[in-house]
């Protein structure tokens, strides 16, 4: 597996806002150190030390803690918390075989200056690992494409993305896990049933998840 | 399986328990009733637990044909209760008998009625609840005429409190406001104000949250915040400066800062305040 990037440790303590009577925020320099503290902090609430934590939801830069019996006794943990990368992308491994026949796969590979056959191949190297989820159910924002990769959303989104569409949006990839609205770079699409309620887990790609894409023929 | 029969859906009624926890970080709102202490009260007055899934009606009631005997009460936004055309009680239990009508008329103050059910409304659970989730969709589908609801076994029967207390609707909406996490994205003026000045309860409100008219509440810092988690009670202020008070459909993770958070003891009221009604924010300093 490819390593993420290393969490910055004299900065992993991260600043500690509280958010009404029972959540806290935590803000920190990047995805690297949410990841790093989601972790530990995941396995620090398995291991009964947090007290009753309802939610903890990771963002771009923000680790969100909800419904927290004892805040003040959580804010303290919080502001020695040490958590290395280590435990960061040690979440289960999804293969997501993906056909690359997307509406803008052409325009992304002229943003990178490539053919189409080497975007595909620029896309489908990296091991990515599931930063945080939002906009709707299951709908993760991958981390792992090298940074000069990044492209714009769309300047003009589109009514209606079909499920299963593997886009591109500033860092991060993204798989639609229901047909919506989007602004994304669609590059391909995916059988895999990424969304089911029923299911345990109902997400595929749930935040610290470790992803690679395959390519597959149509 | 005993069931209700949708004969009016009303203008918006959905199947509502007290919502999902556990699943922000995956994207899933928590939903649930956006007043509970009137869910609960109506689940108590019919013997269930106070979680069990009722009926959240808006502002225009909901009629329901009862295939089976059915134990029912309503509470939440007052409003005549009838069945099979004649006056029943609001805010007690009413038995109604197998093939009968039971009508909820429109509020006659505050917004949100809830219908509880002797039993619960037994549709299948998603993720751990029987909510309607109307930002993503999950849970059963607002109702329509002709839907048939299943109702569980009932409990058994024990006699509760006749009376439950419930406050009236709001004549004027006094939410608290803890400061904090990005009041500092405002000037202090723009906070102090905010505690002076008077909003009132916009029309364009929903589930997902309560929308104000007022005074635009004036940033400090330009600029974009990247999105972050957000909890029940946020005040976010969008780029129209009124500010939009997060209730139970609310986005997992939003990008306009949050000034302050309202205690969810506060947020009963805010369910009921009908548009135009005078609000006022009282800021509590942080620790």
């Amino acid at each position: 597996m490819t390593d993420p990037r290393p969490a910055d440790p004299r900065a992993t303590a991260g600043t500690v806002r509280r958010v009404g009577e029972r959540a806290l925020l935590v803000e920190l320099p990047g995805t690297a150190e949410v990841a790093a503290l989601y972790g530990w902090l995941a396995e620090r609430r398995e291991a009964g030390e947090l007290g009753a934590v309802e939610e903890l939801v990771p963002a771009a830069r923000t680790l969100l803690l909800d419904g927290v019996a004892d805040v003040d006794a959580v804010a303290a943990l919080l502001r020695t918390a040490r958590p290395t990368a280590a435990g960061a992308a040690h979440g289960p491994l999804v293969e997501v075989p993906t056909v690359y026949d997307g509406a803008d796969l052409a325009e992304v590979a002229a943003l990178w200056g490539v053919s189409e056959e080497a975007a595909v191949r620029i896309h489908a190297a990296p091991e990515y690992v599931v930063a945080f989820c939002g906009f709707a159910p299951g709908f993760g924002y991958l981390t792992g494409l090298p940074a000069r990769f990044e492209v714009p959303r769309r300047a003009t989104p589109r009514s209606s993305v079909p499920v299963g569409s593997v886009a591109l949006a500033g860092p991060y990839t993204g798989v639609y896990p229901h047909p919506s609205p989007g602004g994304w770079q669609l590059i391909g699409h995916t059988a895999l049933l990424l969304w089911d309620a029923d299911r345990e887990p109902p997400a595929l790609l749930a935040p610290g998840t470790r992803v690679r894409f395959t390519p597959e023929r149509a | 399986m005993n069931e209700l029969v949708v004969e009016r859906p009303g203008p918006l009624t959905t199947v509502q328990d007290l919502g999902r926890r556990g699943v922000a970080h995956l994207g899933v709102p928590r939903a649930g009733a956006l007043d509970g202490p009137a869910l609960r009260a109506a689940n108590r007055l019919v013997g269930n637990e106070p979680g069990a899934a009722g009926l959240e009606t808006t502002l225009g009631g909901v009629a329901l044909r009862a295939v089976g005997p059915v134990l029912v009460a309503v509470t939440g936004a007052p409003s005549p209760v009838r069945v099979d055309g004649r006056p029943a009680a609001w805010g007690a239990p009413v038995v109604v008998p197998a093939g009968s009508l039971v009508e909820v008329g429109a509020a006659t103050a505050g917004v949100r009625g809830y219908l509880a059910v002797a039993g619960g409304i037994a549709v299948p659970p998603v993720l751990g609840s029987r909510s309607a989730d109307l930002l993503s969709g999950l849970g059963p589908a607002p109702l329509t005429a002709g839907d048939r609801l299943p109702v569980g076994a009932p409990p058994p029967y024990r006699a509760g409190p006749e009376l439950v207390p419930l406050p009236a609707p709001p004549t004027e909406l006094v939410l608290r406001l803890r400061l904090g996490p990005r009041a500092d994205w405002f000037t202090p003026e723009a906070v102090a104000r905010l505690g002076r000045d008077r909003y009132l309860v916009s029309p364009t409100g929903n589930r997902v949250g309560l929308r104000t008219e007022g005074p635009a509440v004036a940033r400090a810092r330009e600029g974009e915040l990247p999105s972050e988690g957000m909890v029940l009670g946020a005040v976010q202020i969008p780029p129209d400066g009124r500010p939009v008070v997060f209730l139970a459909d609310h986005p997992t993770t939003g990008g306009y800062p949050v000034v302050g958070v309202v205690p969810a003891d506060d947020l009963a009221a805010a369910a009921q305040a009908r548009p135009g009604t005078p609000v006022r924010f009282v800021p509590l300093r942080g620790r």
